[in-house]
C-alpha cells in the first residue's frame, strides 16, 4: 500500500496574540509549524501502514523552509518526505496548488492519499477534494473513522453536520481527516535521529511533469484584491451589576428580554 | 485552455442543498443574495435542484426568489456522493453557462463544489461572508475570513467564469416566501453514463447527543474550563434547555472530555452565528472567538474581571458562574 500524505506550512497560531487596543492579529509573533489538522493525516497514515504494510511518503509544496516542517513527519515515522518547491508556484491559489501535488502524487504513485481537514491559515478545505478530482479518483472528505480497509476498498465514517455519513469506496482514494479520527503519536527518539539526518529531496516544477500555466498568482483563477484585520466589536460590555447572584440574573434576564430573546 | 468570452456566461445560479427531503436554509439565504446580484446584473437567478424524488422542491425554490430552477431528479442522487453531484452540476454548467454559481459552505457543499470548479476550470472561494458586485466588469467581490477569522480577504475572479464560492449561512437574508411567484421548471438531460460514482454512501447515524445542532441554533450557552468537570455541566444543559437553546463549549472543555467535539465552537470546532451567544467560564481565547464572534449579542459569565471574552461581549457579568447560571436559570423558568 502506498500512502501519500500532503501537508503544509502554516504560521504557529499558538503563540497569535490579539492586540487588546485594535482587537488585531499581532502578527510578527509566529512561527510556522504543520497545520494541526495534518498530523491526524500523517498519524492515520502510519496507522494504515501498521495494518496493511507499504509505505507512507509525506508531500508538501512550498518554500525551502518548509524541509522542517517536514522533518516532523519523519520523526513520527513515515518513510519519506518531498517538497516541491519553485519560483514559478509562488502565489498559486488552491485550485493551482492543487494542480501541483496532484503532479507529485502521479510521479510518486499512490494507493490513498491523505489530506487534513483544512489549513489553519486559508481554512479552504478546497485542496483535498480538487486534487482527487486532478487524479480522477473518488474523494472522501470529514472522516472521522475508517471502519474497514482492503487493498481495494475502503468503508469510512464521514462527519456531517447532523450526524455520520457511511461511505464506501474504491481504491485509490482520498480522504481528508476530521481531529476526532486519532490521537497523532509523538515523535519518537529514533525518529528524531533520523529526521536530524534525514536529507528532504526537492522536486521542482519539472520534476513532476508540471505545466508552468497551470501555476503561481498569474495563473490562479482567483486572486486577493484585498486583505484588512476585521473590525472587532471589541470594546466594553455592559456590565451587569447586582447585590447577589438572583439580582444580577434578574438584571440579565430583564436585558435579555428587552433584547427578545425570551417571550 | 479553450479560449472564452466573459460575456458568454450570464446568470446566477444558487445550488440548493437538501438533507433528508428537507431544504437547507441556506439555500433560502443564498437566493435572497442572489436576487439582489441578479437584478443588478439584470439577469436571471436559477437554482439547482439535485436528487432522487426532490422535484416537490421546486416550488419552494420559486416562492423564495427563483426564475428558474433546473431540476435533476434521479435515483443516482439519493445519496449525497461527491462525484455524482459534482458531475451533474458540472455538466449544467457547461451547458448554461451560468456567471456566478453559489452553495452553502457546509459540509456537503464544501465537499463537492471544489471537484465542480477543478472540472469547470473555474475559481473557487471558500466559506464567504459577503458579496459585493463591481458592476462594470461584472466581478463578484468575495469577501471571506481566513486564519480563524483574524484576517479578511477580498477575493476575485477577474479572467475566469463561472466565479464560484461557497457561502456561511446566517448571513445573508432569505426573501419572505412568496407562494404567487411565478418561475420556470427546467428539466435538463443529463449523460448520466459519463459520471463515475466511486464513494458511495451506504448507511447514516443520526447523531443524538446533538439534539439542536449548535451550528443551526439561534441561541447557544457554552461552558469552559470553568465549569470544572462533565457532571458540572448539567448548569449548562438546563440553562439552555429553559432559554430553548444548543449546548457549546470551549475546547478546553472539549478535550477535558466534559463534552463531545460536535459542541466545539471556535477555529477547530465550529462557527456559530447565533441571536444570543452566552459564554460561561469561557475565558475568551482568540481561537474560540473566531468561531463566535458573528453572534448578535454575546453575553459572558465570568469571574475574573479581565478575561478577554468581556471586550467583545455586549453583556457581561462578572461572578461565580455556579450561583449566576442556575439563578439565571431559575429566573427564566419563573418568566
Ligand atoms: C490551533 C488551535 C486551535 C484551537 N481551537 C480552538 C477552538 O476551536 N475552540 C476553542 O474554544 N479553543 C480553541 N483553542 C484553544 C484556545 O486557545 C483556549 O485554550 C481555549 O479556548 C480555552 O478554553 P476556556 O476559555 O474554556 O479555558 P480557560 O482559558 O482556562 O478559561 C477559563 C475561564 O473560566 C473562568 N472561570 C473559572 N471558574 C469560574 C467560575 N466558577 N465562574 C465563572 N468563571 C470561571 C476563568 O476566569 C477563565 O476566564 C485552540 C488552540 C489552538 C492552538
Ligand atoms: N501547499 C500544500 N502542499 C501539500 N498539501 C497541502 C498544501 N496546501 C494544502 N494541502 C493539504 O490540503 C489540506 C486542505 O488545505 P486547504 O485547502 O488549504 O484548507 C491540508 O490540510 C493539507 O493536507
Amino acid at each position: 500500500m502506498d500512502i501519500v500524505v500532503c501537508v503544509k506550512q502554516v504560521p504557529d497560531t499558538t503563540d497569535i496574540k490579539v492586540d487588546p487596543e485594535t482587537g488585531t492579529l499581532k502578527r510578527e509573533t509566529a512561527g510556522t509549524t504543520m497545520n494541526p489538522f495534518d498530523m491526524y493525516a500523517v498519524e492515520e497514515g502510519l496507522r494504515l501502514k501498521e495494518k496493511l504494510g507499504g509505505k507512507v511518503t509525506v508531500v508538501t509544496m512550498g518554500p525551502p523552509m518548509a524541509k522542517e516542517m517536514l522533518k516532523i513527519a519523519i520523526a513520527m515515522g513515515v518513510d519519506e518526505a518531498v517538497l516541491l518547491s519553485d519560483r514559478a508556484l509562488a502565489g498559486s491559489d488552491t485550485w493551482a496548488t492543487s494542480y501541483a501535488v496532484a503532479q507529485m502524487c502521479k510521479k510518486l504513485g499512490y494507493n490513498m492519499i491523505l489530506f487534513g481537514k483544512q489549513a489553519i491559515d486559508g481554512d479552504t478545505a478546497q485542496v483535498g477534494p480538487s486534487v482527487a478530482e486532478y487524479l480522477d479518483i473518488p474523494c472522501v472528505t470529514w472522516v472521522k473513522k475508517v471502519r474497514e480497509v482492503s487493498e481495494t476498498e475502503i468503508t469510512v465514517e464521514r462527519m456531517m453536520e447532523d450526524g455520520v455519513d457511511v461511505v464506501k469506496a474504491t481504491l485509490p482514494v482520498a480522504l481528508t481527516v476530521v481531529k476526532e479520527i486519532n490521537e497523532p503519536r509523538l515523535e519518537s527518539l529514533k525518529g528524531k535521529m533520523r529526521a536530524k539526518k534525514y536529507e528532504v529531496p526537492t522536486w521542482s516544477l519539472a520534476d513532476v511533469n508540471g505545466d508552468p500555466a497551470m501555476v503561481g498568482l498569474k495563473n490562479s483563477p482567483t486572486r486577493v484584491a484585498k486583505s484588512w484585520s476585521p473590525e472587532r466589536k471589541f470594546g466594553k460590555a455592559e456590565m451587569i451589576d447586582g447585590a447577589d447572584a438572583a439580582e444580577k440574573a434578574d438584571k440579565v434576564f430583564n436585558r435579555v428580554k428587552d433584547l427578545g430573546f425570551i417571550k | 485552455m479553450a479560449e472564452f468570452n466573459k460575456a458568454d456566461f450570464k446568470g446566477v445560479w444558487i445550488v440548493a442543498e437538501h438533507r433528508h427531503g428537507v431544504l437547507h436554509n441556506v439555500s433560502y439565504e443564498l437566493l435572497g443574495k442572489g436576487r439582489e446580484i441578479a437584478d443588478q446584473l439584470k439577469v436571471e437567478l436559477a437554482a439547482v435542484l439535485m436528487g432522487d424524488g426532490i422535484t416537490p422542491l421546486a416550488s419552494q425554490l420559486v416562492a423564495a426568489g427563483a426564475d428558474k430552477v433546473y431540476v435533476v431528479d434521479n435515483p443516482m442522487l439519493k445519496y449525497f456522493d461527491d462525484e455524482a453531484y459534482a458531475g451533474v452540476l458540472a455538466q449544467l454548467a457547461e451547458q448554461f453557462k451560468p456567471e456566478i454559481i453559489w452553495t452553502g459552505a457546509t459540509a456537503v457543499g464544501r465537499a463537492f463544489f471544489p471537484r465542480v470548479s477543478i472540472k469547470l476550470n473555474a475559481g473557487l472561494t471558500a466559506d464567504c461572508t459577503a458579496f459585493e458586485l463591481d458592476f462594470e466588469k461584472r466581478d463578484i467581490m468575495q469577501i471571506r475570513p481566513a486564519f480563524g477569522g483574524n484576517l479578511m480577504a477580498k477575493i476575485v475572479t477577474p479572467e475566469r467564469r463561472p466565479q464560484m464560492s461557497t457561502a456561511r449561512y446566517k448571513v445573508f437574508k432569505a426573501l419572505a416566501m412568496d407562494a404567487n411567484r411565478k418561475g420556470e421548471i427546467v428539466k435538463p438531460e443529463i449523460k448520466f453514463d459519463s459520471i463515475k460514482v466511486r464513494a458511495k454512501m451506504t448507511d447514516f447515524i443520526q447523531e443524538l447527543e446533538t439534539t439542536i445542532n449548535i451550528a443551526e441554533a439561534d441561541v447557544i450557552v457554552s461552558g469552559g474550563r470553568g465549569v470544572g468537570s462533565g457532571d458540572n455541566f448539567k448548569i449548562i444543559r438546563d440553562l439552555a434547555q429553559a432559554i430553548n437553546g444548543a449546548v457549546g463549549a470551549s475546547r478546553a472543555a472539549v478535550d477535558s472530555g466534559w463534552v463531545p467535539y460536535s459542541h466545539q465552537v471556535g477555529q477547530t470546532g465550529k462557527t456559530v452565528s447565533p441571536k444570543l451567544y452566552i459564554a460561561c467560564g469561557i475565558s475568551g481565547a482568540i481561537q474560540h472567538m473566531a468561531g463566535m464572534q458573528g453572534s448578535d449579542v454575546i453575553l459572558a459569565i465570568n469571574k475574573d474581571a479581565e478575561a478577554p471574552i468581556f471586550s467583545i461581549a455586549k453583556l457581561g457579568i462578572v461572578g461565580d458562574l455556579f450561583e449566576i447560571v442556575p439563578a439565571l436559570t431559575e429566573r427564566i423558568k419563573k418568566g
